[in-house]
């Protein structure tokens, strides 16, 4: 059974989604999309959170959602339109709803001061809060019932009731025995039946009321009670209630709005308008007798109703497809965690057991081998769909960026709009957590430095408002995540002189383009020179490039003058387990991602042609293809001088540039489960995590990207400088 | 008899608290999304009552009424609202179109079950 916790989790899960759909609804709005169900859709949402808010007592959050949710009702209303200075408003409170929801998530103090800068936005187009508002709000406390009658005198004694409910009373779902039955509890009841108005059989309508009830009833609960019996007929019924032997009293209770007369005019359109359902069934077979008008006992559908329901069936198939986001269920990331160690470990157990049975050279044909390979077939489908359950679409993150682009821009007189891209892309839950802050870094990052001032755009020609376009995509294997704006790309020479200034770099450095935008990544190179009111939080490219590595991931940057800068992060799809080749190199094993792997091959010894005694090119259907000797780049051994004795392995990185590896020989192909490095040892470059084999063997799972580039790196001329990066970068390790 | 109550609501929060207080009050309970989905369910749930919330995508409960009143058979159903709104011409609509009573969120647990007891059958 849930208790008290679990449902504030639900609540705050559903806030969540509800937020993201604001988000998405707010933005649509912006972008000149004013159709009423984006608009509703806002309310809705807003409105929601306001429900439960208001059932967990987070007064804060109840106060400011009624208001921000009262200026959506005017403009769904139609009474506003959204204009500009509107729509900026509306996502500043659902920025400031978003911040109300975290911090009362958290049981932090909300920013009181920020939800009364915000009240006073909506407030210049609501006028100041009414007291109709605050009267709204008394609703909002925990007793809920709406009494319209406020005597709430202590009027224990006899009680004289005349009770006559309206003719249609049945169809609106009441019943009097049951009302005559509560009251009842309430002590001794004598009740004297009025059938006067019934009429002769002919004209007698099954569906309707004909009687009245006098009662008299002796009880020591309070006149409020009696009422609170009569609460739902309010309007449906000319009700007197009269305490015996107390005339004064019961006159001033003759006036209760219970009173058909006196009620609203709502009750008098009930009795008059006639009601077009009860026709249909006075005519159907099932109709209830009169003996017995209560319509509780729910006779069986006719054909036709049951046929409806089986197209009703159907029908809802078919949308619960459409809906898709219906069928699902929430499962805390703890247990699926859990399933996936498990899992992994299953799939490592059953490697050994596959390993004991070849040793035992079990022939392939034989029964248990079969067995075998079915088994080792269902782990398999067991472990793709434990990752399926952990991927989760990056929307909800992108989401997020709008906000952070909209307050970067705010903070430095910059205009800015986010475009986003292949929100639907799947990624592993733990990636998308761990990505947030570096995202987030880096997109204020370019709305920062990337982008131009907006007069400085309009003087060269740019659209004043710049773009920063975020975009993810499932690129061999991985993901490919891009961060682009349209700024004035790196200011090289800059760049270049702030790291010699900081003696990043040897003043005499020759470095070419690419590593100058390289030196963005070092520890210690901040643009301090150029503060601003977003750049003075301390984190620096590099623990971007920190975060993203330690998620196995890599950063590429890459900037064309007046063009803009973007960033290129991969990320593997999941931090659990991979396909790998597994290899030997100097003696060890090792596994290569079978992602990267373009080819295989054997190549004859005039494909490979010597730059130096060490550096190669190799030939591969009339391309040449930089050769790295895997043995020599982790420092096994010297480079070979023959690469002929080796097996090349073509692999090829996001960017599509390919190298080929060499190594001594392919042992064979399997699924490996990923045991990080990085948590008990750190980060080492060329090496993505290890493994255990089915034979007990640990082996390195090598990350051939960072390999490539590391030894581009060390075969570059500019040596020093690259060695003097490197020792750096080895200090922050 | 254990009394059977189909709640309509889009909000996964409301539903849940709305599970948690009358499954535990010993009520037989079937959620519903909205108001098409509350319909969908009425025929294999076939409740005493129903507790459906008025602003929800798809079909609002109104809709919700409209079609439930529109069908012979569940014509004496009590349907109650469960609702943050409050104002009168809400009311009075839900009333014509054939609603059997009103609550207000958030509710009142005791009084919610109290509230089904009274109208249920």
């Amino acid at each position: 059974m849930a208790n008290g916790n679990d449902l504030l989790d639900t609540f705050y899960q559903e806030c969540e989604d509800l937020l993201v759909a604001m988000d998405e609804g707010l933005r649509e709005l912006s972008e000149g999309e004013s159709d009423p169900e984006t608009i509703n859709a806002i309310f809705r949402a807003v409105h929601s959170i306001k429900g439960g808010a208001g059932a967990f007592d987070l007064t804060e959050l109840v106060r400011f959602s009624h208001r921000f949710e009262t200026l959506l009702d005017e403009l769904r209303a139609g009474r506003m339109t959204a204009e500009e200075d509107l729509i900026e408003v509306l996502q500043f409170s659902g920025d400031h709803l978003g911040d109300l929801v975290t911090a009362a998530r958290n049981g932090e103090e909300s920013d009181t001061e920020a939800t009364e800068r915000n009240l006073g936005l909506i407030n210049k187009f609501l006028g100041p809060e009414k007291s109709s508002d605050e009267e709204v709000e008394i609703e909002f406390e925990p007793v809920s019932f709406d009494f319209d009658l406020g005597l709430a005198t202590g009027g224990a004694g006899r009680h004289a009731i005349t009770f006559r409910p309206t003719r249609d009373v049945y169809q609106l779902g009441h019943e009097p025995f049951r009302i005559l039955r509560e009251l009842a509890e309430l002590g001794t009841l004598e009740v004297t039946l009025d059938a006067s108005e019934v009429p002769t059989l002919d004209d007698l309508d099954p569906e309707e009321n004909y009687l009245s009830w006098s009662i008299l009833l002796e009880t020591e609960s309070s006149d409020q009670a009696i009422q609170e019996v009569f609460e739902f007929v309010d309007g449906l019924c000319t009700l007197e209630i009269r305490p015996e032997g107390d005339a004064a009293e019961g006159a001033a209770l003759d006036t209760t709005p219970f009173d058909l007369a006196a009620g609203s005019g709502v009750s008098a359109a009930t009795t008059v308008e006639p009601v077009p359902a009860p026709v249909e069934v006075a005519a159907a077979p099932e109709a209830p007798v009169v003996s017995e008008p209560t319509g509780s006992e729910p006779a069986p559908p006719p054909a036709a109703a049951e046929a409806a329901q089986a197209a009703d069936a159907r029908d809802k198939q078919g949308k619960q497809k459409a809906k898709g986001s219906n069928a699902s269920i929430r499962v805390d990331l703890e247990r699926v965690d859990k399933l996936v160690n498990v899992v992994g470990e299953l799939v490592i157990h059953q490697a050994m057991l596959f390993q004991a049975l070849e040793n035992m050279r079990l022939s392939s044909g034989s029964e248990l081998a079969t067995g075998l390979d079915e088994l080792s077939q269902l782990s398999r489908e067991i472990q793709e769909s434990v990752m399926a359950i952990r991927a989760q679409q990056i929307k909800p993150l992108f989401q997020r960026m709008f906000r952070i682009v909209r307050e970067a821009g705010a903070a430095t007189g910059k205009k800015a709009v986010l475009e986003t891209a292949g929100e639907m892309t799947e990624v592993d839950t733990a990636v998308i957590e761990k990505l947030a802050d570096p995202l987030t870094h880096m997109i204020r990052n370019a709305v920062d430095h990337g982008l131009e001032a907006p007069d400085k755009r309009v003087q060269i020609g740019k659209a004043e408002t710049g773009t920063i376009r975020l975009s993810a995509a499932h690129r061999s294997g991985r993901v490919a995540i891009t961060i682009a704006d349209d700024g004035a790309g790196i200011n090289r020479p800059k760049v270049k002189s702030i790291a010699i200034e900081k003696g990043l770099i040897p003043a005499d450095a020759d470095l070419t383009d690419a590593e100058i935008d390289n030196l963005l990544f070092l520890p210690g190179f901040s643009t301090a020179s150029e503060v601003s009111a977003l750049s003075g939080r301390g984190v620096g490219m590099d623990v971007v490039k920190n975060a993203i590595q330690s998620l196995g991931g890599r950063v590429t940057i890459s900037s064309r003058p007046n063009e803009g800068t973007s960033f290129l992060v991969s990320l593997p799809l999941t931090l659990a387990v991979l396909d790998g080749m597994v290899v030997e190199v100097a003696g060890h094993p090792m596994v290569i991602p079978i992602t990267a792997i373009v080819e295989t091959l054997k190549p004859p010894k005039q494909d490979f042609h010597g730059l130096d005694s060490s550096d190669w090119v190799l030939s591969v259907r009339g391309t040449y293809v930089p050769v790295v000797d895997v043995g020599a780049a982790l420092g096994f051994r010297t480079a070979k001088d023959d690469p002929t004795n080796s097996v090349v392995i073509i692999i090829e990185d996001e960017e599509s540039s390919r190298t080929a590896l060499l190594v001594d020989g392919i042992q064979d192909q399997r699924q490996v489960v990923i045991k990080s490095l990085e948590e008990n040892y750190g980060h080492i470059d060329g090496v993505a995590a290890a493994t255990v084999f089915g034979d007990g063997r640990v082996a390195l799972i090598l990350d051939p990207s960072s390999l490539v580039e590391q030894i581009s790196r060390v075969g570059d001329p500019s040596n020093g400088t690259r060695i003097a990066m490197e020792e750096r970068h080895a200090a922050t390790a | 008899m254990t009394i059977k109550v189909l709640a309509i609501d889009d909000s996964r929060t409301m539903r849940n608290m709305l599970n948690y207080a009358l499954a535990g009050a010993g009520f037989e309970v079937t959620l519903a999304e909205d108001g098409q989905d509350g319909l969908e369910k009425l025929g294999n749930c076939d409740p005493d009552v129903v507790i459906t919330d008025l602003n929800m995508p798809v079909m609002d409960g109104f809709g919700f009424i409209e079609n439930v009143r529109g069908q012979s058979h569940w014509l004496g159903l009590p349907i109650l609202i469960l609702t943050t709104e409050s104002a009168e011409e809400l009311k009075a609509k839900a009333r014509k179109m054939g609603a059997t009573g009103w609550i207000v969120k958030p509710f009142d647990e005791e009084k919610l079950v109290a509230a089904i007891r009274r109208v249920a059958s």
